[in-house]
């Protein structure tokens, strides 16, 4: 059997059956719920709160109850747990009212009014972005000299992203519990660690006294990245003052208006040519991170470090802000800073091979980058890149040549070319996560995979148990991976940046390459391993120069739509993708990641309008914020190309993010082609075509 | 309070409730089917899908009082049946499940679809599905597994 080859997932039975228990199925003794207090105003300071008077049962926990620290350990200590004098954006946590009867918080919250001093607040980044009090972060690097380079021509275009909601399905949740002096946080979250050692900074405990649990997640995509830790001390704290298990699980409408999302982008590019043909690129973006910087600094990284995406240009100067406003506050999803850089470039680049009247794939190909060549942050790609070979791969199982030639009127086609660096930007992995893994043989003869990776619905479980069971030769069902819990598992790193099957998927196969001498013996023993960077990495944080990633991977994507020419109403009818992902560890998480991620982009692309009106988000249910249903989806098909990845397991480079990015920009083109106008913005909707068109006869 | 009777999973039940409660609670919470979850409390995602009275519907748009002297079934219910092993094993092979939260869900409609048609076409079973949310799977692995719960079902 080939690791490719496709096995059933080792999670799924007891999830089609509804036995497996999320964070509101699981029973606590006396259990109290929780609400939150929010600020109805986007900047103000907070000159009054008044409560009814005291009923029996409530509890009020805010910024009082706060043992230590009053704010979130992220990069930043910028986000209070709850907010004190002031607020900062519409929906701020205030206060938590708990309660063992839903009915009674909600009663009691009626009462409760709390003033403000409104003050002037920034809603478009626009107004402020020049001002460097309100940018949080602003980087440049260069390649090559924009300055003294040689060039005859600039083609210059911006390009526009809204928000993007993750809209998993199970809504954030947590659950505190004091026990012994240990304070055990349950919950739906891809990254335990962040969340115990935010846990530690708010309540000053230490590390034997905090104790964190991931329980089933139901669905994630970067939206259980970061905000679960500021649940988990909000729950943390009000277990700590009245000593009973609190649950705090939004519902739907809270978690759409007022969690985490995609950051609404603006990407400036000028493109340079001497004789047709590009010499240069400087680019600009902006990004708007709302009132906390969270983790917007290492979004913007990777929006920087992704935007020259296949193409290899002699001179660039990349330049990235990070703007403050009062707007809802923005953060991870799956792409991370990708989706928006690579829309633009990858407009940018139809937009000009149109100009140019040259065919869309093969103007890219002049530009694509190959082994050996410097990356835009003077790294070198060190590895195989097979970007022709996907090209033809595309041309051939979509019948490119034959679209082109026989397009139906009213029909468009449009292509892009996208990388995903896989884990942690630069020397990340080894400089800030520094993953240790653990792999445990059991007395019974089963081995245990001891990681803080979660199972959030991307396969984790099989593609890692999976891994171990091939290098040992034993059925996967011998291979144990429970949910971790930061008592008895080490930190391997947060589920984010699509590492997991590459990093940490990596260190379980040298744990279990080790292992393999101790399968014939009864003992029980404990193979430990620790990441440590390839040589060929070498990265300066400082300048931003050297290897930004490990290893990339890489996507060619080709969309075909129909625009009907009365409603303007756009039908993707197919998407065609080429991958490589190194060696795929399983054909069918493969394909589940494609197949997921095609649908996500596709939201993106042309559905998921997401706006933001004096700081508050007008899309606040799955009515207003429409994500594609099983009648919206195209025929979808995949290919890969095989190129082993040195680094990873099996030859496994990352998967999950990858599949997300490319399809934006390639349905965008599409709709572009089938109207015969150039399109700045997405999603594409049938109202934005229609303003397209309008201004176009005027 | 009013005392409620109705049949649940196939055994008369009753029990102490407020007449507007939702049936998605008093299934979660007092007879502990956790199976049906919330995921909108709106009626617009799918995954709180149960029977009543063969008629599917969202659990949190349902007050007790419609559901008195009716028949109710849920995923566990269901789960109980020779159809549902067939589900089963197609959601398994097809791949179907990734995050697991809208599955029960999808079984539901599944086996709706199964009760309605004999031979849907793509349309039918994408229109069947189309009330069911998946943010995970693209759809694709779920059509699959409708497709093969009918090549299987022939056979029942």
């Amino acid at each position: 059997m080939r690791i490719t080859d496709k096995v059933a997932r080792v999670d799924t039975r007891d999830k089609i059956s509804g036995k497996t228990r999320y964070i509101e199925d699981i029973a606590f003794e006396n259990l109290h719920y929780a609400r939150t207090l929010r600020s109805t105003v986007a900047k103000g300071r907070i000159t009054g709160i008044r409560y009814p008077e005291p009923v029996d049962g409530i509890f009020i926990i805010d910024a009082d109850d706060v043992p230590v620290h009053n704010d979130v350990a992220m990069i930043e200590h910028d986000m209070p747990v709850f907010a004190k004098d002031e607020v900062n954006y519409i929906g701020e946590p205030i206060a938590l009212i708990v309660s063992k009867d839903k009915n009674q918080i909600i009663d009691f919250m009626r009462g409760i009014e709390v003033t403000y001093e409104g003050l002037p607040a920034v809603f478009d980044m626009n107004d402020v972005k020049e001002d460097a009090n309100h940018v949080f972060e602003d980087h440049t690097f260069v390649k090559g000299s924009i300055e003294t380079m040689d060039y005859d021509e600039v083609f210059e275009g911006t390009y526009r992203t809204g928000y993007q909601e993750q809209l998993y399905m199970e809504k954030q949740g947590v659950v505190a519990c004091v026990e012994e002096g240990v304070v055990t946080v349950y919950g739906s979250m891809q990254c335990p660690y962040y969340v115990k050692n935010a846990l530690m900074h708010c309540t000053g405990y230490d590390e034997n006294h905090v104790r964190v649990v991931q329980v089933a997640t139901g669905g994630a995509f970067g939206g259980k990245e970061e905000y679960p830790s500021l649940l988990a001390c909000q729950v943390a704290v009000a277990a700590l003052k009245i000593r009973e298990s609190i649950r705090l699980i939004f519902d739907r409408r809270e978690d759409v208006t007022y969690t985490t999302k995609r950051h609404p982008s603006e990407v400036q590019i000028k493109t340079y040519l001497k004789d047709r043909k590009i010499v240069g690129m400087s680019c600009l973006i902006d990004l708007d991170a709302g009132p906390y910087l969270g983790l917007s600094d290492v979004v913007l990284q990777r929006a920087m470090f992704t935007l020259t995406g296949c193409y290899a240009f002699e001179n660039v100067r990349v330049r990235g802000r990070i703007v403050r406003t009062n707007n809802i506050f923005t953060g991870a999803f799956r792409g991370f800073g990708a989706p928006q850089t690579m829309f633009a470039l990858e407009q940018h680049m139809n937009q000009l091979a149109n100009k140019l009247e040259v065919d869309a794939i093969q103007f890219r190909r002049a530009y694509f980058v190959k082994k050996g060549m410097i990356t835009s942050t003077s790294g070198i790609f060190n590895e195989d890149i097979y970007l022709d070979l996907m090209a033809d791969r595309l041309e051939a199982f979509s019948g490119y040549q034959d679209l082109k030639e026989d397009k139906a009127p009213n029909t468009g086609i449009g292509v892009a070319f996208v990388p995903h660096g896989g884990g942690f930007t630069g020397s990340g992995e080894a400089e800030h996560i520094k993953a240790v893994v653990k792999l445990k043989k059991r007395q019974d003869g089963k081995v245990e995979i001891l990681v803080s990776n979660v199972e959030m619905g991307q396969g984790a479980k099989t593609a890692l148990s999976k891994i171990v069971a091939s290098v040992l030769d034993i059925g996967i069902k011998d291979v144990i991976y429970e949910d971790p819990d930061t008592f008895c598992v080490p930190d391997s790193g947060p589920t984010v940046a699509s590492r997991t099957t590459m990093v940490v998927g990596n260190l379980l196969y040298k744990a279990a390459e080790q292992l393999k001498a101790h399968m014939k013996t009864d003992e029980e023993i404990t193979i430990t391993e620790h990441f440590k960077q390839p040589d060929y990495v070498i990265w300066d944080q400082e300048t931003m120069t050297g290897n930004a990633y490990m290893a990339y991977s890489w996507s060619a994507v080709l969309a075909k739509v129909t625009v009907d020419p009365l409603t303007y109403e756009i039908t993707c009818t197919d998407i065609y993708g080429v991958y490589d992902v190194g060696i795929p560890i399983d054909e069918g998480l493969f394909l589940g990641q494609v197949h997921g991620g095609v649908v996500q982009g596709l939201g993106y692309g042309l559905m998921e309008q997401m706006v933001s009106k004096n700081g508050k988000v007008l899309q606040d249910s799955f009515e207003s914020y429409t994500v594609p249903t099983a009648s919206d989806i195209p025929e979808m098909q995949a290919i890969w190309i095989e190129n082993k990845y040195v680094d990873g397991p099996y030859g496994a480079k990352a998967v999950g993010e990858l599949t997300l990015v490319a399809v934006a920009p390639a349905v965008a083109s599409a709709v572009a082609d089938a109207i015969g106008k150039s399109l700045y913005q997405i999603p594409v909707t049938p109202e934005m075509l229609l303003e397209v068109t309008r201004n176009e006869k005027r | 309070m009013r005392n409620v009777e109705f049949i649940l999973n196939g055994k008369a039940v009753s029990l102490e409730t407020s007449l507007s409660r939702r049936l998605l609670d008093v299934l979660r919470e007092d007879f502990g089917l956790t199976g049906t979850k919330e995921g909108c409390g709106e009626g617009e995602c799918g995954a709180c899908v149960v029977f009543l009275d063969g008629e599917l519907v969202n659990s949190c748009l349902v007050p007790m009082n419609s559901v008195i002297g009716k028949e109710v079934q849920t995923i566990e219910g269901l789960a109980q049946t020779k159809r549902y092993r067939i589900i089963e094993d197609a959601f398994v092979m097809a791949g179907a499940v990734q995050c697991g939260f809208c599955t029960p869900g999808m079984v539901m409609a599944t086996e709706y679809l199964v009760r309605r048609y004999k031979h849907p076409t793509n349309e039918e079973i994408r229109e069947g599905l189309s009330g069911n949310i998946c943010r995970c799977t693209g759809y694709q692995t779920i059509l699959e597994a409708v497709k093969r719960v009918f090549e299987e079902v022939e056979d029942l």
